[in-house]
């Protein structure tokens, strides 16, 4: 999951356009721009930012771009923030080792 | 709505030691980052090979038993959360218990947050797989 993807997030509405989609399984920018205070044009580029971050796809429909939400970016997504827990634990063992191992009379650098 | 990530370790050396290694730049810049840390007033900064620099927003610091900060090194732009260690003697050792929050405020979708929430537990089993294997090839 990059930088883009949380910038995509960042935006609240981004975000409601996401949940719009998730709500309703797909949408137009003109059925979203119904739904939300900007414009089509605006609701346009929302959905390319979202687009680029991997968050939404595109089918064509008509004359109209159909979007829905990619899920496995999500969760992605989601799967970065519950590597937060795990990132804690290698960093306590790490505390764990130098501090054990100062203790036992070595120093840092002799391995 | 997830939080709070809680860890703590049960470490078989004297608190003033481990205070030393949580909170000083010089032990920092090898068990957090790997290329080194400073710092400057209440800021330390931390820098890694790869992944470049973060702030360190020093809040608490109470010798040897509360170090917290805030930082946004998890979530870019997508706001700070707030790192708290609290060292406590246990026996000849010390326990280090180290508590991030502030996640539930940072930016995200409330269907992020729900997937947080319910498949957070899951996500963490299979990282603390491959952190021990990981972790076994770390030399310190």
């Amino acid at each position: 999951v990059t930088t883009d993807v949380f910038t995509a997030l960042a935006d609240p509405t981004r975000r409601r356009v996401l949940d719009l989609l998730a709500e309703h399984g797909h949408g137009t920018a003109t059925t979203l721009a119904a739904e939300l205070p900007v414009s089509r044009p605006a609701v346009i580029k929302h959905l390319a930012v979202l687009d680029r971050a991997g968050l939404v796809h595109a089918t064509t429909a008509g004359r109209e771009r159909r979007y829905r939400v990619d899920e496995a970016q999500l969760a992605r997504a989601v799967a970065q923030l519950s590597g937060v827990g795990a990132a804690w634990d290698g960093r306590l063992q790490r505390i764990r080792r130098i501090a054990e191992h100062i203790q036992r009379g070595g120093t840092e650098k002799d391995d | 709505m997830i939080d709070t990530i809680e860890r703590e370790i049960l470490i078989n050396a004297p608190i003033e030691r481990v205070w030393e290694i949580v909170t000083t730049p010089e032990h920092m810049g090898r068990w957090f980052g790997d290329a080194g840390a400073t710092r400057q007033g209440d800021v330390i900064t931390m820098a890694w090979e790869k992944h470049g620099e973060a702030d360190l927003e020093v809040v608490r610091e109470e010798p040897p038993n509360v170090f917290a900060y805030r930082w946004d090194a998890n979530v870019k732009e997508a706001g700070k959360t707030l790192v708290e260690f609290t060292l406590n003697a246990e026996d000849a050792g010390t326990r280090v218990r180290v508590v991030e929050s502030g996640f539930a405020s940072l930016t995200a979708t409330d269907a992020v947050r729900n997937e947080l929430r319910d498949g957070n537990s899951e996500g963490w089993k299979h990282e603390l797989g491959d952190l021990e294997r990981y972790a076994a090839t770390v030399a310190v």
